[in-house]
């Protein structure tokens, strides 16, 4: 298969990019923002994502969804990035499906259709420390009764206040640093003795600190298999960091086309800034590092939807490994020269490229930050 | 999806290398002198190397892509394909290192006529000729337009040709090359880019006089190359006089492109190889050194994300979707990676990658790599010049 979008895949490019230039560019985050909105996104315009299909593109066609792939998800998912649209997309649609799909029946023909039709959202509770660090997770599902009892507490639960189910890696053996004796539960919203408490963050979105005081749960909340939650866990994960590469990669795009605009335009000494050979070298380079973490993202893309077997899995895990780490390196550097050229009004909250900036800072951490990601390519490539 | 043609093209491919591909060839060249690079003046450093280009010179395998016409495997981009991932299996070196074929023939498929192809492609595919780049001049480098070389029409029994006077530099094996591509001014009034003509000519001539520079890794491989009242034949100008801007600018692009993918064909150890033999493996089955650690790290993703980059710029440019310019950020990109590579290797090898002439060393080959690295963002134009096109032609900045 060639490493470029084919035309239906362009095709849906191009709805998303019309939808969403209308139903939520950048003035959409800002109004919710300035409203101190608690939800974090638009309930309605979730909906409407929805009816474009959004929500059903990795739900398989037998279960009523489109049955596409990652690379149509990360369509959609970078078209969000450039119009820095929030909505729960990401963990929902992309990361949630992927582990349902590893989950039994009961998960499926319970949340597939209402994440289809938009009436149901999930988020993710995996992360402990301040850093993204699966294999570190300790907190723990003793068994009790036929089920299972959670104590602990996550944290960077993306959208975890508003979520109708919450996707809870724990662990029910073995020790921290270990990827064997993690479990995932999925808990529904307003199970008894689980609290969220929403933080805003710098970009306006919101993630939750969620207390587990003794949760009780069926044995039939487990994903996958008991003690071996590792396998929904990176299968969900995969799906997840693919989905925020291209987040990035169109939060970067966003950012960089709208600066390229602005020293097309800017003058000072008479001239038109985008002459001075300083600026220009820069913005190739920054061309140049945003066309290569496309590639890699694209690559990873692929590869996860070409998976037959477990040597193709693996390939495609370090695939994407690759795209989280460069498209952090790549959105990184698109947001900081955003500001630079900019300068003055860079800084202002009026331009749109601090916003740019605030969001990319926030999927650069989600799911593992570039350092976390070349940190495990080496592991694995054993040094 | 199976695909049945390719899968038994495979399997003839994959016999076929066991049964013809010597053993001795089977290891990575260890530098630019243990390439076979064909010609005139060449000597075949081994029996297997003559025969490793000699059979697959016979089956058009130097140059798999290209019409059996011209010396050609025919093979289309699928079986190419396949041929090069069969070699890569067993470690096959290439058979043929030439500029012919990364540059010129290019070149003339677009721009030649049905005679020149006819004439020069075949001896560049099986490797009896051997060429060379005559571009840069003292004063024109990255300003290369603005070249001097004169090229002045002539007529005499033998027929219409031109006596080319004046001076090439830094013209990569001018000393061992049989024919010289090369730009010269036919039309010294007109604007700069519209004045000069492509053309091609025998060295070996009295009016041709090559001159080997040294280089800092020691070797000579280009020269200063001086032309007095040396004669080319009309009929090897190559597209029409005073357009030969156009034919050095379309070379420039498979120039840039073969360039930019120095250094990652892979054969020799890897980075994490080279580091993990130096200084061992320390907490955690870790790099002992966690900031050389680091360092190499980053530079693995940068370097597989390239890896994807470079498939997807050649299936875009295959699939004519790309603004061709784009090559110069790959050259640009590709190139400052490989010279990345080659600081990250000699950081790794430490004071043993210094050595440059020990059994142990390989003949300085680590060093003498890195030294040599540093001319892939100056040769086929400065990754400055690459981030001014990038900068005009893609970015499309003005001034
Ligand atoms: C290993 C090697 C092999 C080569 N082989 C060949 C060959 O076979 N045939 C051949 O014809 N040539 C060959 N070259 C020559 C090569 O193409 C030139 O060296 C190159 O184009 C640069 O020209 P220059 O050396 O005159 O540098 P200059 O043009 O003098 O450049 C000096 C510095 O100024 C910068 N600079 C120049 N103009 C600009 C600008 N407009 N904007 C910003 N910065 C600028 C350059 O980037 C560079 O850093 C080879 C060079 C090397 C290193």
């Amino acid at each position: 298969m060639p490493l470029y979008l084919t035309d239906d895949q362009d095709m849906l490019r191009d709805s998303a990019k019309g939808f969403l230039a209308v139903k939520a560019p950048v003035a959409h985050l800002r109004k919710l923002r300035d409203a101190d909105d608690a939800a974090g996104y638009d309930p309605a315009l979730w909906k409407e994502c929805a009816e474009m299909g959004f929500t059903s593109i990795l739900i398989p066609e037998a279960e009523g969804g489109l049955g596409l792939g990652h690379v149509e998800a990360g369509v959609v998912l970078e078209e969000m990035g450039r119009n820095l649209t929030p909505s729960p997309m990401l963990p929902t649609a992309v990361a949630a499906v992927a582990a349902l799909k590893k989950g039994g029946a009961q998960h499926r023909d319970k949340w597939f259709p209402k994440i289809a039709s938009g009436d149901a959202t999930v988020a993710l509770a995996i992360d402990e420390g301040a850093k993204h660090d699966p294999a570190a997770t300790a907190m723990r599902a003793e068994r009790s009764g036929n089920g299972f009892k959670l104590s602990g507490r996550k944290r960077f639960v993306v959208q975890g206040h508003t979520a109708d189910m919450l996707i809870v890696a724990a662990r029910t053996a073995g020790s921290a640093g270990e990827s064997d004796g993690i479990t995932l539960f999925a808990v529904e919203k307003g199970t008894a003795k689980m609290t969220a408490d929403p933080r805003r963050l710098a970009d306006s979105s919101f993630a939750a600190v969620v207390e587990f005081d003794g949760v009780e749960l069926d044995a039939d909340a487990v994903i996958g298999e008991v003690d071996a939650g590792w396998a929904p866990l990176t299968a969900m994960l995969c799906a997840g960091r693919a989905g925020a590469s291209a987040e990035l990669l169109g939060v970067g795009q966003g950012t960089t086309d709208q600066t390229m605009a602005y020293i097309k335009e800017r003058k000072q000494f008479g001239v038109i800034i985008g002459t001075f050979q300083a600026l220009q070298h820069r913005a190739a380079h920054l061309y140049a590092e945003l066309e290569v973490a496309r590639a890699a993202t694209l690559k990873a893309q692929q590869l996860l939807d070409d998976i037959v077997d477990e040597k193709s899995a693996d390939r495609a895990r370090r695939a994407v490994h690759t795209a989280k780490a460069m498209t952090g390196l790549a959105t990184t550097l698109a947001v900081q020269e955003g500001v630079q050229m900019h300068a003055g009004v860079g800084m202002t909250d009026e331009y749109d490229v601090g916003l740019y900036m605030k969001r990319a800072r926030t999927l650069a951490e989600l799911f593992g930050d570039t350092n976390y990601h070349a940190d495990r390519l080496a592991c694995e490539a054993g040094y | 999806m199976p695909d049945i043609d390719l899968d038994s093209f495979r399997a003839e491919t994959r016999a076929w290398l066991e049964e013809n591909c010597p053993p001795e060839m089977r290891t990575p060249a260890a530098s630019d002198d243990d390439q076979c690079w064909g010609g005139r003046k060449f000597t075949f450093q081994s029996e297997a190397q003559k025969l490793w280009l000699e059979r697959m010179a016979a089956k058009g395998w130097t140059v798999p892509d290209w019409a059996p016409e011209y010396g050609g495997g025919g093979l289309s981009r699928a079986e190419t394909r396949v041929l090069h991932q069969e070699m890569a299996r067993i470690k096959a070196r290439s058979p043929l290192s030439s500029f012919g074929i990364w540059m010129l023939g290019p070149a003339l498929l677009k721009y030649g006529t049905e005679d020149q192809k006819r004439e020069h492609l075949p001896p560049i595919a099986r490797g009896e000729i051997r060429w060379c780049q005559g571009y840069s001049e003292p004063g024109a480098g990255s300003d290369l337009a603005g070249l001097q070389t004169r090229a002045v029409s002539a007529t005499d029994e033998g027929g219409d040709y031109y006596i080319i006077n004046g001076q090439k530099v830094w013209t990569s094996y001018a000393d061992k090359a049989d024919w010289i591509f090369c730009l010269v001014r036919t039309d010294p009034e007109a604007p700069k880019h519209k004045g000069i003509s492509f053309i091609l000519f025998d060295m070996d001539q009295p009016g041709v006089e090559p001159k080997p520079i040294r280089l800092i890794s020691g070797s000579s491989p280009f020269c200063e190359t001086f032309f007095t009242d040396a004669r080319a034949e009309k009929k090897d100008l190559v597209y029409e006089e005073n357009k030969g801007w156009d034919v050095a600018k379309y070379l420039l692009g498979h120039e840039r492109e073969m360039i930019s993918g120095m250094g990652h064909g892979g054969g020799g150890k890897t980075l994490p190889q080279m580091a993990l033999d130096s200084v061992g493996v320390g907490a955690g089955g870790r790099l002992a050194d966690p900031l050389m650690r680091a360092e190499i790290a980053m530079f693995e993703v940068r370097a597989a994300a390239y890896r994807a980059q470079a498939e997807r710029f050649n299936d875009e440019w295959k699939a004519g979707r790309i603004n061709p310019a784009v090559s110069s950020m790959m050259k640009y990109y590709g190139t400052e990676l490989n010279k990345r590579r080659n600081e990250l290797a000699m950081q790794a090898g430490g004071t043993g990658a210094l050595e440059w002439e020990s059994e142990e060393s390989n003949g300085g080959k680590s060093a003498r790599d890195w030294l040599r690295s540093k001319g892939n963002s100056i040769e086929g134009g400065t990754s400055e010049i690459q981030l001014n096109i990038v900068a005009k032609r893609v970015l499309e900045l003005p001034g």
